[in-house]
């Protein structure tokens, strides 16, 4: 009987937490434009992205190095080394390029994002103001948001970007593919609407569900110093997990031959 | 001060991305390729355009001049149609010019090749290569292969008769 009980009580919690979290990020969004959020979102780009950069172009380097290694010695096999531009470049605008964005990011950026709200929850920073009358909606929460989704996509365009220079460097100037047919297969077969686009898209997607997660997790979280702890664990858990589900529904979509 | 450096690193980051957006669209995409080519379009009929595909490249003398826009059935003839954009500045492809599906590589990708004819007059938007020699598909090649192995000793059958027909 109690562990009915308790397994109804954790089913109403979720639900009251997923309905509260979408609550959160629809009055967020909608929130009015102000000149003093501008200044506040700058700060918040610069924190969520630009000090992302580094790991992002650090580990899109290395992924598209591995890429091209990789790719060459599977591809040597049939002959047809110049497909390796085509899939160093689909793998990753496609796929690689949003995803690992987006579990780099909430390793990086969204975790710090929680632990930060997390703790001026538990210092009662949010809750002196309201007494004062600042909306912490449009003060912490709004910025922090707009700034997570507006970067992921550029962070992913970055990515991409270094890992396609990283697999030309391995495949054409370490491994000799012929300089031409890299380029010009990988331009042949990507489609700028199809495969940028979409990897745009995605990772818009992402931005939105990691900073989401990030953020409600800081704002609903236990305001204790354990309660941080599990927020920011909780927060890299389920945005690492939305990631891959996501991906793979958007995929299907985008790529699947679902019509 | 502060606020400055973090307004300029944001900044760089914006500029960062729209390189990278750039260098996707221009480099990786080839979207360049498909936008310029203000050129003029040219048809021609397959008997079999196997494996040939939009965007392909149309060539002369191994030099690319242009890009497969279209490949549709002609509802009347049941033949395939291909569509090709060809730049601009090529424009003296003589009316007998012949174009044929080739292959780049043993399985590598199709793509169109025109030779030049021997006519003064030279094709215009719209109109039709007459010559055509379609793709050279794997798979009827080795068939005919087969059938022509196959029909070899039948044809010198009758003298050696007793000796045949152990496979």
């Amino acid at each position: 009987m109690k562990a009915i009980e308790q397994l109804g009580r954790n089913t109403i919690d979720r639900i009251v937490g997923v309905g509260e979290a979408a609550q959160l990020l629809a009055r967020t969004l909608f929130l009015l434009p102000s000149w003093r959020g501008v200044g506040l979102f700058i700060d918040q780009m610069f924190r969520v992205g630009v000090l992302s950069l580094l790991i992002i172009v650090v580990s899109g380097l290395f992924i598209g190095l591995v890429l091209g290694l990789q790719g060459y010695t599977i591809l040597v096999d049939y002959g047809s080394e110049q497909a390796l531009g085509t899939m160093v470049a689909l793998t990753l605008v496609r796929e690689l390029g949003p995803v690992v964005t987006a579990l780099l990011f909430a390793g990086r950026a969204g975790s710090a994002l929680t632990a930060e709200i997390g703790l001026m929850k538990a210092t009662e920073q949010l809750a002196s103001m309201e007494m004062i009358g600042v909306d912490p909606l449009r003060r912490v929460i709004a910025p922090r948001l707009w700034a997570g989704i507006v970067s992921m996509p550029m962070l992913a365009l970055i990515f991409s970007s270094v890992g396609i220079l990283g697999g030309k460097f391995v495949g054409v100037d370490w491994l000799g593919v012929y300089d031409g047919s890299f380029w010009g297969n990988m331009q042949n077969n990507v489609q700028f609407l199809n495969d940028i686009v979409n990897g745009v898209i995605k990772s818009v997607v992402f931005g939105v569900v990691c900073t989401w997660i990030a953020v409600y997790q800081g704002y609903a979280c236990m305001p204790t110093s354990a309660g941080i702890s599990t927020a920011t664990t909780r927060t890299v858990v389920y945005s690492s997990l939305a990631v891959l589900g996501l991906d793979f529904v958007l995929t299907a979509v985008m790529f699947g031959g679902l019509s | 001060m502060r606020a400055r450096t973090t307004e300029l690193s944001v900044g760089l980051l914006v500029i960062f991305a729209a390189a990278a957006l750039f260098f996707l669209a221009m480099k990786v995409s080839g979207l360049t390729q498909t936008v310029s080519g203000e050129g003029y379009l040219l048809k021609a009929h397959f008997q079999n355009v196997g494996g040939l595909t939009t965007r392909a490249k149309v060539t002369m003398s191994g030099v690319t001049i242009g890009r497969v826009t279209n490949i549709y059935l002609d509802p009347k003839r049941l033949d395939a149609v291909v569509e090709m954009q060809i730049n601009k500045d090529v424009n003296e492809i003589n009316s007998d010019a012949a174009a044929s599906i080739l292959t780049a590589g043993l399985l590598g990708e199709k793509y169109i090749g025109i030779t030049l004819g021997a006519e003064d007059t030279f094709l215009k938007n719209g109109d039709e290569i007459e010559l055509t020699q379609s793709s050279l598909v794997l798979e009827d090649l080795i068939g005919k292969f087969l059938f022509n192995k196959a029909t070899e000793p039948t044809a010198a059958a009758p003298a050696t008769d007793a000796n045949s027909g152990g496979f």
